[in-house]
């Protein structure tokens, strides 16, 4: 390869750029198949490629893998509605309205450092075991860190514009509505799909815990017999729905604020 | 009765974190006449934009009143429009929603924001771009947005902070021109803030010279070249004379304000 590929900075060819991408997929998986065809590491604790997608054909043809995975979207996807209808609109008061701020500031930047997999064993207490205890786990992990980065990004909004709007005879609401908003929106929404990737780890660790259905229930149930084929499987579903949600996030993103390109 | 009546305006900074208060603007006394185009001209850091922004009810003077025709000032409004250095085009907006703003702030219904939007879009020169977004405007074209989207509102007072201080020197001449124009059409009341000389003496009908820092006025010297004005007249021996004498002003201030850096 030239050297000039490398000066900082510099941008790949599109083309180029893809054949990349999907090269480090490839040696993974190369890697992988010789860690397990070569006999260097016992099925027992990795299962070949082949047999991790066999496990998986099983685990939707016999197990009703798909409803599983339903289930788990269902969960994050509950867990993750509720604390973005609860931290945006806050997280844009506490970025306007600095008392707001000074207000909750605090308590938010405690609240965020508890895991929210400590409050499992305190959830199951109050909720029992259903499908209330799995979602409240995915909420408490994720309310805090979204209004504590709604918060900074609105808190951040350019204060040259907010004075553009008031000279141009702009109320203070209309500065919150029709500047501080949309102007942190590209930023919000960049922030609801990182938090989002989070919610996808909280949701396993709550289904690990007293849960019957699920993606994480169907990688502890098959830890009992062993099946490292099946845990693999599972796993990589997730790493697959988390590539397809940042897609999704990056394809609406693009046509939702197209003014914000190359930011 | 003044226009605008800047009355002993000045203004301290107060210290940040245990370091000196800054003596941004000593009391300031100004009359502005209807229909003036003034040019506060000084060396950079001498309290121009201060005293703009006190006057756009950006900033609250530590003393002293604005007044707009007759009635105090207090707070930014419509009534006075401002086009700043930065770019402050909304992002998110179009060239036309830009302009339509501050109409659309007020109440003005769709029909007629789009109409006066449009007008004032052809004035500064962009009929074909009321769709794009800012980005994909030059400088230039930024601010010239930014113009249309201030007279839009009809404002008494136009408020001009270095609009042209970041764009290169022949667009900056080409945009002089055309606001110069504008102003010899509608006579708005401009208040026009540059360290330029020949801007300064080019559109104004009086130019303001700052002291340094902190910044007084220190002389007052009105422009008598004829109009309209073309680019012409900058190579005019009247217009040497004015330059001669601003720069000697100008000079003995800039002098000061390196010393005091020093
Ligand atoms: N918000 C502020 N806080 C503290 N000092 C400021 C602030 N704004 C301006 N100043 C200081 O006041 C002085 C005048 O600034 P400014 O009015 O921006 O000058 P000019 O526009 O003539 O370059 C400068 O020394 C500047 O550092
Ligand atoms: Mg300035």
């Amino acid at each position: 390869m030239p050297p000039s590929l490398f000066a900082p900075l510099k941008p790949v060819a599109p083309g180029l750029r893809t054949v990349l991408g999907a090269l480090c997929f490839v040696l993974f998986f190369l890697g992988w198949g010789i860690a397990t065809y070569g006999g260097f590491v016992k099925p027992l604790f990795l299962a070949s490629p082949g047999d991790s997608l066999v496990a998986g054909w099983g685990l939707f043809t016999e197990f009703g893998f798909a409803q599983d995975i339903a289930v788990t979207i269902w969960r994050v996807l509950a867990g993750f509605a509720l604390a973005a209808l609860l931290a945006v609109p806050l997280g844009i008061l506490m970025g306007a309205f600095k008392p707001v701020e000074a207000f909750f500031e605090g308590f938010v930047s405690f609240a965020r450092y508890l895991p929210a997999s400590a409050f499992i064993p305190l959830l199951i207490l109050w909720a029992g075991v259903g499908e209330l205890q799995k979602i409240l786990v995915i909420f408490i992990g994720s309310v805090f860190q979204l209004v504590i980065m709604v918060s900074v990004i609105v808190g951040s909004t350019r204060l040259d514009l907010v004075e553009a709007a008031y000279t141009l005879g702009a109320s203070r609401r209309g500065v919150v509505l029709r500047v501080l908003l949309p102007a942190a929106s590209p930023q919000i929404f960049e922030a609801l799909r990182l938090v989002l990737g989070w919610a996808w780890t909280y949701v396993i660790v709550a289904e690990l815990v007293g849960a019957s259905r699920g993606i994480g229930h169907m990688i502890i149930d098959a830890q009992r017999f062993l099946d490292t084929g099946q845990m693999i499987f599972g796993i990589f579903v997730i790493g697959l729905i988390g590539l397809v949600t940042d897609f999704l996030f990056q394809a609406a993103h693009a046509r939702l604020f197209p003014w914000a390109r190359g930011r | 009765m003044s226009k605008l009546s800047i009355q002993g305006v000045e203004k301290t900074f107060p210290g940040r974190r245990g370091a000196s208060a800054t003596r941004a603007l000593e009391p300031t006394s100004l009359e502005v006449q209807d229909n003036d185009f003034i040019t506060i001209l000084g060396p950079s850091g001498c309290g121009k934009s201060t005293l703009l922004r006190v006057v756009a009810g950006l900033e609250t003077p530590s003393g002293g009143a604005v007044l707009l025709d007759g009635q105090p000032v207090s707070a930014p409004g419509p009534d006075r429009g401002m086009v700043f250095q930065s770019y402050t085009l909304f992002p998110w907006l179009t060239v036309r929603d830009n302009v339509c703003f501050g109409l659309r702030e007020r109440g003005v219904p769709r029909a007629e924001q789009l109409a006066v939007a449009d007008r004032f879009i052809a004035q500064v020169g962009l009929r074909g771009f009321e769709n794009h977004h800012p980005a994909q405007l030059s400088g230039g074209m930024q601010q010239r947005t930014a113009l249309a989207r201030a007279l839009a509102n009809d404002p008494k007072i136009l408020l001009l902070d270095e609009p042209f201080g970041a764009l290169d020197h022949q667009t900056r001449e080409v945009m002089q021109e055309l606001l110069l124009g504008i102003w010899e059409e509608h006579r708005k009341t401009v208040l026009f803030v540059t360290h330029d000389i020949d801007e300064a003496i080019f559109m104004a009908s009086r130019v303001v010279v700052m002291s340094a820092r902190p910044g007084r006025i220190k002389c007052d010297i009105p422009i008598e070249l004829p109009h309209p004005r073309s680019y012409k007249v900058k190579t005019a021996p009247e217009f040497a004379a004015y330059k001669e004498r601003l720069t000697e002003e100008i000079r003995v201030e800039t002098i000061k304000t390196l010393q005091m850096e020093a």
